[in-house]
């Protein structure tokens, strides 16, 4: 009798413990940025969670040099920290083709493939395999101050070319009233000025690597475009530029000292926020600046979510980020933050919705400019590498970094034009050549 | 000319302009960031500087509504204290050996022990990382622990090492003779003579512990993150944030400051009590 009560406890114990363990929430640890589309993600979380009960969400956000380290180490190592990481379009190819991602197949039928722009999910694949889904993109643009063009009697066209821009700088520099003709990305890095400055290479028929993956910065047309760039910026930038990144242009911008502005199409919501901008309701868009060509003036860049293979809850993790990319998404976030903060940049019902076009002044041109946009032909002439104002090949990352101290050296005046492109030169020559690229 | 007493009471005043100069000149990162904390993001950002403007709690609303402050608090004091109170544990005895048993070998030990400290953490990451993984220590508060009192431990044992030596060997020599056992020679008679020096030590590496962020940002996600990782998440490639940032680096700040203060006045009565000579 006492051995069945006890066979008895003890079955009641395991049948218990088994029961919970069944119904205990699988934790996927989401990794990723702080801007303000995550922070929106992350605050509809709760709702992720009513819709799936089992899956409890965890975040870590970090800043993105930080995070791009630390997802680099985890995935490297096969760590499964995470289950659902942030990445880039220049990461997702790289780690796919490494095999460190899941695929993204199988998705439901409602999330509605056809609808996220393909120059988007051609960034994000590798073999035509896709590697992460997009939760928001974007291109570059030229931000102008309709009420100086006014004023000065000037007219910015559609597309205006870099000589154009030089002239408007030229006619809008008044330094004495703490207003500048242009502002443009300064501070060092892949990221950083060099997004800006290989998508004005571009523009000047310049291109990284030539089909022998031979660095090409002794070249004229790498030559012309750093030597206009160090010039228009020199002298019509405000001081300092070569520290400017993004956040400081936008400062800079809201706070109506710069006349002109070239960077990211995402800057649009901030300029045009009252509550951020003193300039609000004077900003005027059009696409970034062409020269010899057209091709590769504009950058493309999209966040994505992707699922390591080192996870252990993807098909959970695989949940999430088809739910936080979906078209389903898109309306909670118009719902609860209005429609101005639906992430933009992937999904061609965003901006078929007249009132998104409405309430975002910049949709129309940063649709127009994600179009134009082609990881796979961005150079006048043909290039070995996928990727507008990055090649996405694992060097690039120190590669870039390192020229854009030289660049951001020659805007300081700590060194020539000729000089810093020589030493691009070398040091890329170098690289490439251990990487094996080619032998000498 | 001037007197002796002009002479010196000028070398006074311009110590003391000095003392102050440099005083202000630390204090006043810690000064402006509290000040931008209580400002708008586009205050924040404002060029010139803005020194008077209409204060916001909203930074700090917001932080309290985005994160839970306090779970990232208390990792860092249960990270910080327990590497400290290990670390004291094992620098202690290693310094009163080296202090008191001094070999041919152990200047050499003491440099090597520091010379630790001049490599650069990144590049024994991966190895790290690694090991973490398949001991089941990433992102753990232990796994913080040994990490922050293997780093913090060479400048303990050297700090301990420095005090002891200040303490006559003859003292220690007579508690012997008296029948002292070992640890009673420790605990009675060699701490409580250091005990100045020690609190220093001890507070040094608190606030080193509290302050680490490479391993820190590096071995911890969502369970384990200290303060430092709360302060990494605010700051943002696209957009203002400086405000922000600044309201949750004064809460980061705040504990240790506070603590700092506190224990100040023990130190200094700790350090005179401590004192023999």
């Amino acid at each position: 009798m006492n051995n069945n009560r006890y066979l008895s406890a003890v079955m009641a114990v395991g049948m218990t413990a088994v029961a919970s363990s069944a119904m205990a929430a699988t934790k996927v640890t989401i990794g990723t940025v702080n801007n303000g589309d995550m922070v929106r993600m992350q605050g509809l979380s709760e709702e992720f969670e009513k819709l799936y009960p089992h899956i409890d969400l965890d975040w870590v956000v970090l800043e993105e040099n930080v995070l791009r380290q630390r997802l680099t180490t985890d995935i490297a190592t096969d760590g499964g920290q995470f289950d659902v990481m942030t990445i880039g379009m220049y990461e997702a190819p790289i780690w796919g083709e490494k095999g460190w991602l899941t695929p993204m197949k199988d998705l439901p039928a409602d999330y509605d493939m056809a609808d996220i722009f393909p120059s988007v999910l051609g960034g994000l694949s590798h073999n035509d395999t896709l590697y992460a889904l997009p939760f928001y993109a974007e291109s570059s643009m030229t931000f102008y101050r309709k009420d100086l063009f006014e004023a000065n009697g000037l007219s910015m066209p559609d597309q205006p070319s870099w000589d154009q821009m030089k002239s408007f700088a030229e006619q809008l520099h008044k330094p004495e009233e703490d207003q500048y003709g242009i502002c443009l990305r300064g501070k060092a890095g892949w990221g950083e000025n060099m997004a800006l400055i290989t998508t004005m290479a571009n523009a000047f028929g310049a291109r990284w690597f030539d089909e022998n993956w031979k660095p090409e910065f002794t070249g004229p047309e790498w030559q012309n475009a750093i030597s206009f760039y160090v010039d228009l910026l020199g002298n019509y930038g405000p001081p300092g530029a070569s520290s400017n990144g993004f956040n400081e242009n936008l400062a800079l911008f809201n706070s109506g000292k710069c006349a002109m502005w070239v960077d990211a199409t995402v800057a649009g919501a901030f300029l045009t926020d009252e509550t951020q901008s003193r300039v609000a309701d004077q900003i005027g868009f059009a696409l970034a600046p062409q020269q010899v060509t057209s091709k590769g003036s504009g950058w493309l860049w999209s966040w994505a979510l992707a699922v390591p293979v080192s996870s252990d809850a993807k098909e959970a993790a695989k949940t999430f980020i088809t739910w936080a990319t979906s078209r389903a998404y898109s309306q909670l976030v118009e719902e609860t933050y209005g429609i101005a903060n639906v992430p933009p940049g992937t999904r061609t019902s965003t901006y078929n919705n007249a009132e998104y076009l409405e309430a975002a002044p910049f949709a129309t041109r940063t649709l127009e400019a994600i179009g134009n946009a082609d990881p796979n032909d961005s150079t006048l002439n043909p290039s070995p590498y996928v990727g507008v104002q990055f090649a996405a090949i694992p060097e690039f990352q120190s590669i870039a970094t390192q020229v854009g101290k030289l660049i951001s050296g020659a805007l300081a005046g700590s060194m020539s034009v000729d000089h810093a492109l020589k030493a691009a030169q070398s040091i890329t020559l170098r690289e490439m050549t251990r990487a094996r690229y080619y032998s000498n | 000319m001037l007197s002796l007493k002009q002479r010196r009471s000028l070398n006074t005043l311009l110590m003391g302009v000095l003392a102050w100069g440099v005083a202000l000149a630390i204090f006043f990162p810690i000064f402006w960031m509290l000040l931008t904390s209580f400002k708008t993001e586009i205050d924040a950002f404002a060029t010139p500087p803005q020194l008077f403007f209409s204060p916001t709690l909203e930074n700090y609303t917001l932080v309290n509504e985005r994160s839970d402050y306090l779970h990232f608090a208390w990792n860092s004091v249960v990270v910080s204290f327990g590497s400290t109170i290990i670390g004291m544990m094992l620098a202690v005895p290693a310094a009163y050996s080296m202090a008191f048993f001094e070999t041919k070998r152990t200047k050499g030990t003491l440099l090597w022990m520091l010379s630790t400290k001049m490599l650069p953490p990144v590049g024994v990451l991966v190895p790290i990382y690694l090991l973490f993984k398949d001991t089941g220590l990433l992102d753990t508060k232990t796994g913080l622990v040994i990490i922050y009192t293997l780093i913090n431990l060479p400048i303990m044992i050297w700090m301990a090492y420095t005090y002891f030596k200040e303490i006559p060997k003859e003292v220690l020599e007579a508690a012997r003779m008296d029948g002292s056992t070992l640890f009673q020679e420790i605990w009675r008679v060699l701490l409580p003579m250091s005990k100045g020096g020690l609190a220093a030590t001890v507070l040094l590496s608190l606030i080193l512990s509290w302050n680490e962020a490479f391993w820190s940002l590096n071995l911890t996600a969502s369970e384990a993150a200290p303060l430092t990782a709360l302060i990494a998440s605010y700051s943002s490639p696209e957009g203002l944030f400086w405000a922000k940032l600044s309201a949750v680096s004064t809460l980061a700040c705040a504990p240790i400051l506070i603590f700092g203060w506190i224990s100040q006045k023990q130190l200094v009565r700790g350090l005179s009590f401590g004192a023999v000579k």
